[in-house]
């Protein structure tokens, strides 16, 4: 490979990367948009309208505010680490979408066969996503910890013993996933699941997807497990010491955590980019993937507009007592199913790998 | 069967649902809002705003310089000083009211024997200094000036009920 | 020539961590060399072809075990100065137990064992290894006892650790959660007539 075709891949990874971080970015703008409105409905208000048409330009004037705002940092702050925590909570999430693959192409015919549309489309792809979201946890644990103020402690120590107990959860629901496609790799996963919606994993694993995406609710504080902002009893958290873009930063990686675990969750459980029914397979399957994501990001909205906050232990005892055991339960039935000479064949309809 | 029905309604998360259906439903709900600065909800008669000092038909104004409001305030927001006029009438020099202390009970008001010291529906008065929330006699009378009729029309629709 | 830079890269910003993890005067700052050190060791994983292994490094020592080191750091007051004062006197020691380790990976390293002749990068080469599967085949056959022993070790630790800080207190007010969750409205309310 000369310099120049290095240079080239080089310019190219530059622009894939540019592309999702910035759609990425732009969409937790607009998400942020969505959820006021969306829970405005619900609550029977209007939400944000004023800014623009219907109120479209209210996440730029928020992002402009924010921006002029002064950033403060206490004196008795550790200056670095209350700097570098935001950046630590916001980067892993960005750094996860590396590997979600977005569909496949061929490039309007360009290419013979169907490429991943991936930035990376590695052999370890989820154990990846799962590996740096895990991540995030510094960021939150910096910035209780940097911001040399009790309120935020608390909430850092809410945030990482929530975000630890729900990845094991979450992790075992995976191995499911992991057991019926017999691939780690995230396109892999998706094709395993293709010929329609009784192909999907959610038939089969319907209460690890459930358990999957209440962990994820939990997995990136969303309500109604938002204990680590807990505004009632613990002000805001672990950033409440943050102001203007620092502030803003966190809450990007919040919501960008948030896009990843809808992504993954209908690419692990909804068939990622395959339509439900073939007739359907006209739409390009980018907007089936987005869509489907779309819609599990109102539906974690919705729950936001529902639900009221847990406590802690009750919230501890979901993770520990509920959630864990029911995983591990259905590893085994899924192991058993897998070699019990009957259900080996029913179970063998969603194992295309497998050869039955 | 109680207990089949419990386990069916815990895993299956029927309660969660039904929560969530109720919300779902309000979704599509006529909205209440009202779009404040271009629409409003309609205002009481005795809606309690901004000050007014009123005048006699004659343009003489009303107030006798009795103090009672200035009594009966509880936020010691009114301040009066009085002394007498060239025909023999006591009048006031100095009628101020300090709207940043007012909590508009409307006390005044009812106090007032001849209906001087009225409350209007003017609830848009903000100002960039607290110096502008002092209000002076000459501005009271102003605003009473201002929305005589409406105090009148007030009045007329309350006169009813006193 | 570009895999050389990235080694020499990894290799050298593990150092460093490493030389900030003893020296750091703040033990968090100690903490985030560590976790720094260790996703250099998985860069050097990802260039042996060892992705998985790598990102189980992640997984494992960085979000989970050093949360907890975190935790335990945050928790203690440590006194810097204090600790600081012995740093001499325990200086003969730790430094003839660096230098043994020294040595024995130097011998290690020149023994043979690891030399490019022995490592089956060649026949390793252009062919699509799924790393994960092999060590997955590997280890629940050729290993399949030291894997359960291991298992089993770790099993008797948690449930160890469980009963060692398991303690019922009879003076404490506990709350039942799987009661609280299971009342029905027909359980608390009743119609009174009046």
């Amino acid at each position: 490979m000369s310099w120049v075709d290095v240079a080239i891949q080089a310019g190219i990874w530059a622009l894939e990367i540019l592309v999702i971080a910035a759609s990425v970015a732009l969409s937790v703008a607009y998400i942020i948009y969505v959820e006021r409105r969306v829970i405005g409905w619900m609550q029977v208000r209007k939400g944000c309208n004023r800014v623009g048409w219907a109120g479209l330009l209210q996440p730029i004037a928020d992002g402009l505010k924010l921006f002029l705002k002064e950033t403060i940092i206490p004196t008795t702050a550790n200056k670095f680490l209350f700097v570098a925590a935001p950046v630590m909570a916001m980067a892993p999430a960005f750094i996860a979408f590396a590997v979600v693959p977005f569909g496949e192409t061929t490039l309007f015919g360009l290419w013979e066969t169907a490429h991943v549309m991936a930035i990376a489309n590695i052999n370890v792809g989820i154990l990846y996503v799962m590996a740096i979201s895990s991540l995030s946890i510094y960021g939150i644990l910096m910035a209780g910890w940097a911001s040399n103020s009790k309120y935020a402690f608390l909430g850092a120590i809410r945030a990482t013993c929530q975000m630890v107990s729900y990845e094991i959860s979450m992790g075992f629901a995976i191995v499911t996933v992991l057991m019926l496609s017999g691939t780690m790799n995230l396109a892999g996963i998706v094709h395993a699941q293709a010929g329609g919606l009784l192909h999907w994993y959610i038939i089969p694993l319907f209460p690890m997807f459930l358990v999957f995406f209440i962990s994820g609710a939990a997995e990136c504080n969303r309500s109604p497990f938002d204990l680590p902002e807990g505004e009632s009893e613990i002000v805001a958290g672990f950033f409440v010491e943050y102001s203007g873009m620092w502030f803003a930063t966190f809450s990007l990686g919040e919501y960008a955590a948030m896009i990843l675990i809808s992504l993954m969750t209908s690419i692990l459980f909804l068939g990622g980019w395959h339509a439900p029914i073939a007739a359907l397979d006209v739409i390009p399957g980018t907007v089936w993937l987005l869509g489907k994501a779309f819609f599990l990001i109102f539906v974690f909205i919705w729950f936001r507009a529902t639900f009221p906050r847990y406590r802690y232990d009750q919230l501890m005892r979901l993770g520990w007592k509920v959630f864990l055991p029911w995983t591990l339960a259905w590893i085994a039935v899924i192991g058993i199913c897998m070699y019990t000479p009957v259900i080996q064949d029913v179970i063998a309809f969603w194992r295309p790998g497998s050869g039955a | 069967m109680n207990l089949i029905q419990r386990a069916v309604r815990t895993w299956l998360l029927t309660e969660l649902l039904r929560g969530m259906m109720l919300t779902g439903k309000y979704f599509f709900k006529k909205k209440i809002t009202v779009e404040y600065p271009e629409e409003r909800t309609p205002l009481s008669p005795r809606f309690r705003g901004l000050h007014a000092l009123r005048r006699y038909d004659s343009g003489e104004e009303r107030c006798i310089a009795c103090k009672l409001c200035e009594v009966v305030c509880p936020a010691l927001a009114i301040t009066i000083e009085s002394e007498e006029r060239g025909d023999g009438t006591r009048r006031t020099t100095r009628y101020d009211i300090d709207m940043t202390k007012c909590i508009f009970c409307g006390f005044c008001q009812e106090a007032c024997p001849v209906d001087a010291i009225v409350e209007t529906q003017e609830f848009e008065y903000a100002s960039e200094t607290r110096a502008e929330l002092y209000y002076t006699k000459d501005m009271l009378l102003k605003v009473g000036d201002r929305y005589e009729k409406q105090i009148d029309a007030n009045l007329e629709a309350d006169a009813r009920y006193n | 020539m570009l895999e050389a830079a990235f080694f020499y890269l990894f290799g050298g910003l593990a150092v460093v961590a490493a030389l900030g993890v003893v020296m750091a005067r703040n033990t968090i700052h100690s903490v985030m060399f560590l976790i720094f050190c260790f996703f250099n060791a998985s860069g050097l994983f990802f260039m042996l072809d060892a992705e998985f292994l790598g990102i189980i490094l992640i997984l494992i020592y960085v979000g989970a075990v050093m949360v907890m080191f975190m935790f335990v750091i945050m928790m203690l007051e440590v006194n810097f100065a204090r600790l600081r004062e012995g740093f001499l006197q325990y200086l003969p020691i730790g430094g003839a137990i660096a230098v043994m380790l020294l040595i024995e990976l130097i011998a290690a390293a020149t023994s043979g064992v690891f030399s490019s002749k022995t490592a089956s990068t060649v026949e390793h080469f252009g062919r699509e290894v799924n790393n994960t599967m092999e060590i997955g085949k590997v280890l629940y056959t050729k290993y399949l006892l030291g894997f359960e022993i291991a298992a089993i070790i770790l099993l008797v630790a948690l449930v160890g650790a469980v009963v060692l800080t398991l303690r019922s207190r009879k003076d404490a007010k506990y709350q039942v959660i799987s009661k609280q969750v299971k009342v029905r409205k027909e359980d608390r309310l009743r119609k009174v007539e009046m």
